[in-house]
């Protein structure tokens, strides 16, 4: 095993780097010049994939430890939904959020609290949680978002045990011992959700779908370039009439309200929760999500959380080693592809310069930057 | 002088235009000025950086803001476009206070800027870098970009229309799609001025359009900058190609360690002993 490993390191590392990048910038532009048919008909093939996944052939390779069709929807469903949210704040407008988790628990908190001691019932409290969420996120950022790249992050990450914590000491709320029995949703179109994980799967499905199709739109609006052009330069964005503070609010809103859906369908099935579903450690690993399928790219952020959720459960079967194999899983991507299996081309060059410039006074622009091409 | 052009206090009178440009329709003496700047004085700490500016800007002109390195050129620039707030005085932009006034707002009322070291988004298409200038007056909040609703699509389009007008109108709409850190440098200047336009400014303000460029590209732009002037719009530049600055100005004032020292129409700014000595250094006798 580190036999083969160390094979990829040194000179050939490189290589393997250029080939897995020319691959992807084949594969897009393939995808660049397809036509409206062909498009939709690779939507059709994915969605087709994604509902025929759960079936029995599938799991007994993907996962031979694991019920293959509650695995689906948990990690799996959840994380990407996830990671779907939290790329809006990353990905898109390049706020570095470590506190995710919050929003993710205020929605299960929501539906556990007011679904067992109020009698509120699935559908109307998903609205609530998403609704309650986006507050928090914006409560949460009104205050903070003055504040730039690492000391975001701190806050964000006090915020994120900030409601932990409150949860594990708030006795009405269940307090440590967690919230028990939070309701499922009712049945819809004749489908019953009880312990069967099956319609649960197609549940987070359907708001994947709905997420990344909300997603794609606002990155192709105003609002998506407001994003772009903060992440990009943000002094030069205020400068052309982008209210940047609002949008970055909006970011934060909107990535809170995601987090906020997933924790509600989330807790739908769980039947119980306790402040401890909530660590530090899955904001952490929804981020590495994030920036291991490409920051920026729906498609590369869906692979990322996949693959982030499937493969601990995949290695099962290395016991005790099953964390180290995981380990040096995302050290071996990363080390091919830093900026991201899938990343947008715009991101990768980003990274690629790594400097902006951030003075209005008097330098010389460089013309030499790295070349970049924009898809259209 | 016919049109704009209004005395400021220590300055001779206008008696004749230059020739070689052009003057706008005429216009009465009681219009606000495009940009007034009051006394304004920036210190950053012990530094001073403007000491008691006064400048005026007449609308429909093309202005000059000229002085050598370091004197405070763009900081006039950063206070008028809300970069930085001045510690005394006022700005006026036709006649309302800008001082104080957040960025984004300004440019909505009309005031846009390029920038010295070039400012793009590098990594957007240079028709993207225009759009979110255009995008400045839409409205679209994220509810109607999700839901794809009707006002939203409207406003792209013609966000769109828009952008791609103003790339041909700075005369490089071969470049639309191209990444903006790709374009030539020369281009990359046309596509902030592309940028700024498309915020639909009253007031255009160019911080050394013409450095880095050819005397080919220098003439073209010169011509760009006089189209801009035609369509209504005021500029002021700050330029070091004194070539450029004396051909294309209505109107010049000096800077020189943070005052003004001298303002009036070109020949007499040329003529003016203490711009050739701020330039060139005293005289070696006086001292």
């Amino acid at each position: 095993m580190s036999d083969r490993t160390d094979s990829h390191l040194g000179s050939p590392l490189s290589r393997a780097r250029r080939g897995m990048t020319g691959l992807s910038d084949k594969i897009r532009d393939r995808w660049a010049d397809a036509s409206k048919w062909q498009r939709w008909l690779v939507y059709a093939v994915l969605l087709a994939l994604a509902i025929a996944a759960p079936s029995p052939a599938i799991g007994s390779f993907m996962s031979p430890y694991t019920d293959w069709a509650s695995l689906l929807f948990n990690p799996i469903g959840t994380y990407i939904l996830l990671a779907i949210g939290l790329n809006i704040v990353v990905g898109h407008a390049g706020l570095l959020d470590l506190g995710y988790v919050a929003f993710f628990a205020i929605g299960a908190y929501t539906l556990a609290y007011l679904g067992i001691k109020h009698g509120f019932t699935f559908w109307p409290t998903l609205i609530l949680g998403m609704v309650l969420a986006s507050v928090s996120g914006v409560i949460l950022g009104a205050p903070t978002l003055r504040l730039r790249g690492d000391y975001l992050a701190i806050v964000t990450l006090g915020f994120g045990e900030i409601v932990r914590i409150t949860a594990t000491n708030t006795n009405a709320i269940g307090g440590a011992r967690g919230l028990t029995p939070v309701p499922h949703p009712p049945g819809l179109f004749g489908v019953e959700f009880t312990l069967d994980p099956l319609p649960y799967y197609y549940l987070v499905l359907a708001m994947i779908v709905l997420a990344i199709v909300f997603s794609l739109r606002l990155e192709r609006s105003r609002v998506g370039r407001a994003w772009t052009a903060i992440r990009e330069d943000e002094d030069a964005a205020e400068l052309m009439g982008v209210p940047t503070f609002k949008f970055k609010l909006l970011a934060f809103a909107i990535g809170a309200l995601i987090g906020g859906l997933a924790g509600v369908v989330w807790s739908g099935k769980v039947i119980f929760i306790a402040p401890t579903n909530f660590p530090f450690i899955l904001s952490a690993t929804i981020l590495a999500a994030v920036l291991l399928g490409g920051a920026g790219n729906i498609p590369g952020i869906v692979v990322g959380a996949f693959l982030i959720a499937w493969l601990p459960e995949r290695f099962r079967g290395f016991a005790d080693y099953r964390i180290l194999v995981f380990g040096a899983a995302l050290v071996l991507m990363m080390a091919l592809r830093p900026q991201g299996l899938i990343p947008s081309r715009r991101r990768s060059a980003e990274i690629a310069e790594h400097s902006s410039g951030s003075s209005m006074g008097a330098e010389v622009a460089d013309p030499r930057a790295a070349p970049v091409e924009v898809p259209k | 002088m016919t049109p704009p052009e209004s005395t400021p206090p220590e300055s001779t009178p206008p008696e004749s235009t230059p020739p070689e440009t052009a003057q706008p329709a005429a216009a009465d003496q009681g219009r606000p000025p495009a940009l007034e700047l009051d006394n304004v004085v920036m210190r950053f700490g012990g530094v001073v950086a403007l000491r008691e500016v006064n400048l005026r800007v007449e609308q429909g002109q093309i202005a000059a803001l000229i002085g050598p390195n370091g004197a405070g050129k763009t900081t006039v620039f950063n206070v008028v476009t809300g970069v930085c707030r001045p510690t005394e005085g006022a700005v006026r932009f036709l006649g309302r206070r800008i001082d104080g006034v957040k960025r984004f707002k300004i440019v909505k009322q009309g005031v846009a800027r390029t920038f010295q070291n070039i400012r793009l988004f590098a990594n957007m298409s240079a028709l993207e870098n225009v759009m979110v200038g255009a995008d400045a007056h839409h409205r679209t909040g994220a509810v109607g970009a999700a839901l794809g609703l009707p006002w939203h699509r409207h406003e792209e389009k013609q966000g769109r229309e828009k952008a791609a007008e103003l790339l041909d109108f700075v005369g490089i709409s071969h470049r639309l799609t191209e990444g903006a850190s790709n374009l030539p440098y020369g281009d990359q200047r046309r596509l902030e001025i592309a940028r700024a336009l498309a915020t639909d400014p009253k007031l255009l303000l160019l911080d050394e359009p013409a450095a880095g460029m050819n005397p080919a590209e220098k003439r073209s732009l010169q011509e760009l900058i006089r189209r801009i002037r035609d369509s209504g719009r005021t500029v002021l530049l700050i330029e070091h190609d004194m070539g450029l600055v004396m051909d294309i100005s209505d109107h010049i004032t000096v800077l020189d360690f943070g005052q003004k020292i001298s303002e009036g129409l070109p020949r007499e700014v040329r003529a003016d002993p203490r711009v050739i000595e701020a330039y060139l250094g005293a005289p070696a006798d006086a001292s």
